[in-house]
């Protein structure tokens, strides 16, 4: 287990360090949550007129959850395209010679997702209340949301971790991107489910994000609404992309590592 | 130089035909966003002064523009690519003129441009989209689509040229696609109630490229929409051709 740490904090702090290091990484990684909340929450406020819309606190709330949850699911897939240039640089290799238990490196490459989201969900949730956002729920709702993008972080590493150490290419980018990109988008992202077209409302009932994104937004407004599900159904995504990150992982192993 | 481009061209056509990545998520995912955000927004269109009752027409402007990026991106790590292999290296070392390599590399992305276009505008006709300029509004939106295509290649180019990473050219897409979103894509520019968000749309080219392609489809013939669309096209693609021809220079020297 100790050994397993190892590896994952040194492969942890390295992804962090080239993260925070490089401006051609770091900036795209906290531009791109933010210039989506400021597009939505403000290119959209209009949306609030719309016959039916009914959000306590505000559209830029309504909106602020969404980003957050997407945030948190691209800091991963961001990291799942270092992962791809640790194989196309052949460091990944070397990672692999060296590591006593090369699950550390998964557990590492988390460790780095989730430092990366950490800086972006601070400035989001600063320039989110400087932008007048209104907060419904109490610490524990506001404490429970942060939980469950946590969750959501962890998902979209495992998911572009899968793919990276599989195709060990960053021609496989989009392979992470869209399907991340597509489950967030068929969800209710601007206006409330039952305000979507009947079509697009069919396949977000289906869609485990809507759970996430609803239990979300009712903790923001402090009326908390199938939270246990939301949570259940992360922990069901987690087991399920663990699984497929660690065939990757054997698969990387099986290729030489590089 | 012509033989230069041609092949330069060709290459850069069979690069992108044999990696399916980069031409299938140019085709299809600015359509699966364009079905999500109607459906999404098709409320909207109860808003007061909506120009459409069909959220489909107003937003079918939007994948042309995504297309776009998409194939500014590909081909931008396509050329970030030959630098870090090296090829770029042993092109300097042959007699081809830099002026070819750049523009038989935007030949892919112009190819990539014209299967993109004439992809969107028949989805579009498909799903019940009836273009109000007509046929000759379809092959001015044809036109105007290839020219904005070719004007954000020349600045995938560039990032290529100046980062000479494929990595950092990846990480670009959400920048490029900042310009995409502040602007009048979602809706029409005098609904947008935020005041800094409506004047930041007003200032991005992109929204004028935006209402250019959608006058076509929902308005008919806006002289003025088509002027402002043409004339920002024309001028992106001579600032990125000149400022990627002089980062090329500098990447030669350097090699």
């Amino acid at each position: 287990m100790r050994r397993t740490m190892d590896v994952a904090l040194a492969v942890g702090w390295r992804m962090l360090h080239n993260n925070f290091t490089t401006p051609s990484l770091l900036i795209p990684g906290l531009a791109f949550p933010m210039f989506f909340f400021v597009a939505f929450a403000g290119g959209l406020s209009r949306v609030n007129d719309v016959p039916g819309f009914q959000f306590p606190v505000g559209y830029t709330a309504f909106q602020f959850v969404f980003v957050l949850l997407q945030s948190a699911a691209f800091a991963g897939v961001f990291t799942g395209f270092g992962i791809v240039r640790d194989f196309e640089t052949g460091f990944a290799r070397r990672l692999m010679l060296a590591a006593p238990d090369r699950r550390g490196i998964l557990l590492g490459y988390a460790i780095g997702a989730l430092g990366r989201w950490g800086v972006t969900a601070v400035v989001l949730t600063v320039v989110a209340l400087l932008a007048g956002m209104q907060v419904g729920g109490n610490g524990v709702d506001v404490f429970g949301l942060y939980a469950l993008a946590v969750l959501v972080n962890v998902v979209g590493l495992l998911w572009a971790a899968g793919i990276a150490m599989r195709f060990r290419t960053l021609q496989a980018a989009p392979l992470m991107q869209l399907p991340i990109f597509l489950s967030l988008f068929f969800a209710p992202v601007f206006v409330p489910l039952d305000l979507l077209a009947d079509w697009l409302q069919a396949i977000a009932h289906l869609n485990p994000v809507t759970l996430l994104l609803e239990a979300g937004r009712s903790l923001i407004a402090g009326t908390p609404t199938h939270v246990g599900y939301a949570f259940a159904a992360a922990v069901a995504l987690i087991a399920l992309f663990s699984l497929w990150a660690v065939r990757g992982l054997r698969k990387a192993e099986a290729a030489g590592g590089g | 130089m012509t033989s230069q481009v041609l092949h330069l061209a060709r290459r850069s056509v069979i690069r992108t035909l044999r990696q399916p990545a980069n031409w299938i998520t140019p085709l299809i995912f600015p359509l699966a966003l364009m079905a999500v955000n109607s459906g999404g927004l098709d409320a909207a269109t109860q808003l007061p002064g909506f120009p459409s009752d069909s959220f489909i027409a107003f937003f079918l402007a939007f994948p042309f523009i995504q297309g776009a990026l998409f194939a500014t991106v590909n081909a931008g790590v396509d050329l970030a690519r030959d630098i870090q292999t090296g090829f770029l290296n042993r092109l300097a070392l042959t007699p081809m003129q830099s002026a070819a390599l750049l523009l038989g590399h935007l030949g892919g992305v112009i190819a990539m441009g014209v299967l993109q276009a004439l992809w969107y505008l028949a989805v579009g006709l498909a799903v019940g989209v009836r273009l109000e300029s007509g046929l000759a509004g379809a092959l001015v939106l044809f036109v105007l689509a290839v020219l904005i295509v070719f004007a954000f290649g020349t600045f995938g180019a560039l990032a290529a040229l100046r980062t000479g990473s494929t990595e950092a050219v990846h990480s670009l897409f959400p920048v490029f696609f900042v310009f995409l979103f502040i602007s009048s894509m979602n809706l029409p520019r005098d609904l947008i109630e935020t005041d800094w968000f409506r004047v930041a749309a007003s200032l991005n080219p992109v929204s004028y490229l935006i209402e250019a392609i959608r006058s076509l489809v929902i308005v008919g013939w806006d002289e003025r929409a088509l002027a402002r669309g043409f004339a920002i096209a024309v001028g992106l693609a001579v600032i990125g051709l000149a400022l990627s021809s002089l980062s090329l220079r500098t990447r030669m020297a350097r090699t």
